[in-house]
C-alpha cells in the first residue's frame, strides 16, 4: 500500500500521494486529476474556449484534408477513351456487361433506343450484387433484396439502395459506342 | 472596480456571449465535416471546396473571438 489517508485532527482528510510528496511536486496529470474533491480545479470558462478553438481548428483541418483528397482523387481520374461495343452487337433493349477502365468492377452498358444507350455500374449501391436490367419497365432490378433504380438516370426508386449506380459516361460516334468516363456522383 | 475598458460585471456577460457563439461555430463546423465527408464517401466532389471555406471563415471567426477575449483582460 503506497497511499493512505491523512487523519490529522482538525483538518479535512486528504489522500497521501504514492511518492508521498507534496502536492506541488506532483506530476501534471496528478494535479489535474486529483482524488480529493476539493484540489479539484474546475476549468475556468476562458480555458474552455480555447479548447473549443482548439477543436475549431481541428475541423478546419479535417475539411482542408477532405479538399487534398477531392483534388487527388480529381488527378487521378483521368480515363481513357475505350471501345466497349458495335451498334450492330447490341439489339435495342440489350445488354452486356464490360470493364472500364480495364480491371473494374462489371459495368452494365443497355441500349435503350435506336441510338440510346446507359452504361452503370453493375453493382448494387445496396450490398454489390449485380444488377439486372429490365428495359421493358425502364427500371434496373437488384434481385437480392429487391432494389430498383431508374434506368434513364440510375437513381434508386425503391427497396434498400439509397444512392445510384455510378454511371460510365458514353460516346456513340459512326457505329460504336465509346466509354470516355465514370461519374461516380451517388448523391 | 474597473480594469480596462469593462468593469468585472461587465465582463462576464461578454465572456458567456463569446463562449455561446464559439460553440455554435464549432457545431456549424461539425455539421459541415459531417456532410462533406459523407459528399466525399459518396463521390460528390463540388462540396468539399465550399465547405472548407465556411469551416475556415468559422476559424477565423473563432480565433478573433480569442483574441478579443485575450484582450479583454
Amino acid at each position: 500500500m503506497t497511499s493512505g489517508i491523512s487523519s490529522e485532527p482538525g483538518t479535512p482528510s486528504q489522500t497521501v500521494p504514492p511518492d508521498r510528496a507534496s502536492r506541488e511536486n506532483q506530476p501534471r496529470w496528478r494535479k489535474d486529476f486529483p482524488i480529493d474533491w476539493a484540489e479539484a480545479d474546475y476549468v475556468s470558462r476562458r480555458d474552455l474556449i480555447k479548447y473549443v478553438v482548439l477543436t475549431s481548428g481541428a475541423f478546419a483541418v479535417g475539411q482542408a484534408y477532405i479538399v487534398w483528397k477531392t483534388l487527388q482523387a480529381k488527378a487521378q481520374s483521368l480515363y481513357p477513351r475505350s471501345l466497349i461495343a458495335g451498334l450492330e452487337e447490341l439489339p435495342v433493349g440489350g445488354a452486356k456487361t464490360f470493364t472500364y477502365p480495364e480491371g473494374s468492377t462489371p459495368r452494365l452498358l443497355v441500349r435503350t433506343g435506336p441510338e440510346e444507350f446507359v452504361a452503370y455500374d453493375q453493382q448494387c449501391t445496396h450490398l454489390q450484387c449485380p444488377v439486372v436490367p429490365k428495359v421493358s419497365e425502364g427500371k434496373i432490378h437488384c434481385p437480392c433484396h429487391n432494389g430498383w433504380f431508374d434506368l434513364k438516370t440510375g437513381a434508386p426508386t425503391a427497396g434498400p439502395p439509397r444512392r445510384p449506380l455510378p454511371r460510365v459516361l458514353l460516346d456513340v460516334q459512326g457505329q460504336a459506342v465509346y466509354a470516355v468516363g465514370v461519374e461516380s456522383k451517388t448523391l | 472596480m474597473k480594469n480596462g475598458r469593462f468593469a468585472r460585471a461587465q465582463r462576464m456577460p461578454i465572456l458567456n456571449s463569446i463562449l455561446a457563439i464559439v460553440v455554435m461555430l464549432v457545431v456549424l463546423q461539425l455539421w459541415l465535416l459531417t456532410a462533406s465527408t459523407n459528399a466525399y464517401l459518396g463521390g460528390d466532389e463540388q462540396t468539399a471546396l465550399p465547405a472548407a471555406f465556411v469551416s475556415c471563415i468559422c476559424l477565423l471567426l473563432n480565433v478573433g473571438l480569442l483574441r478579443y477575449l485575450y484582450r479583454l483582460d
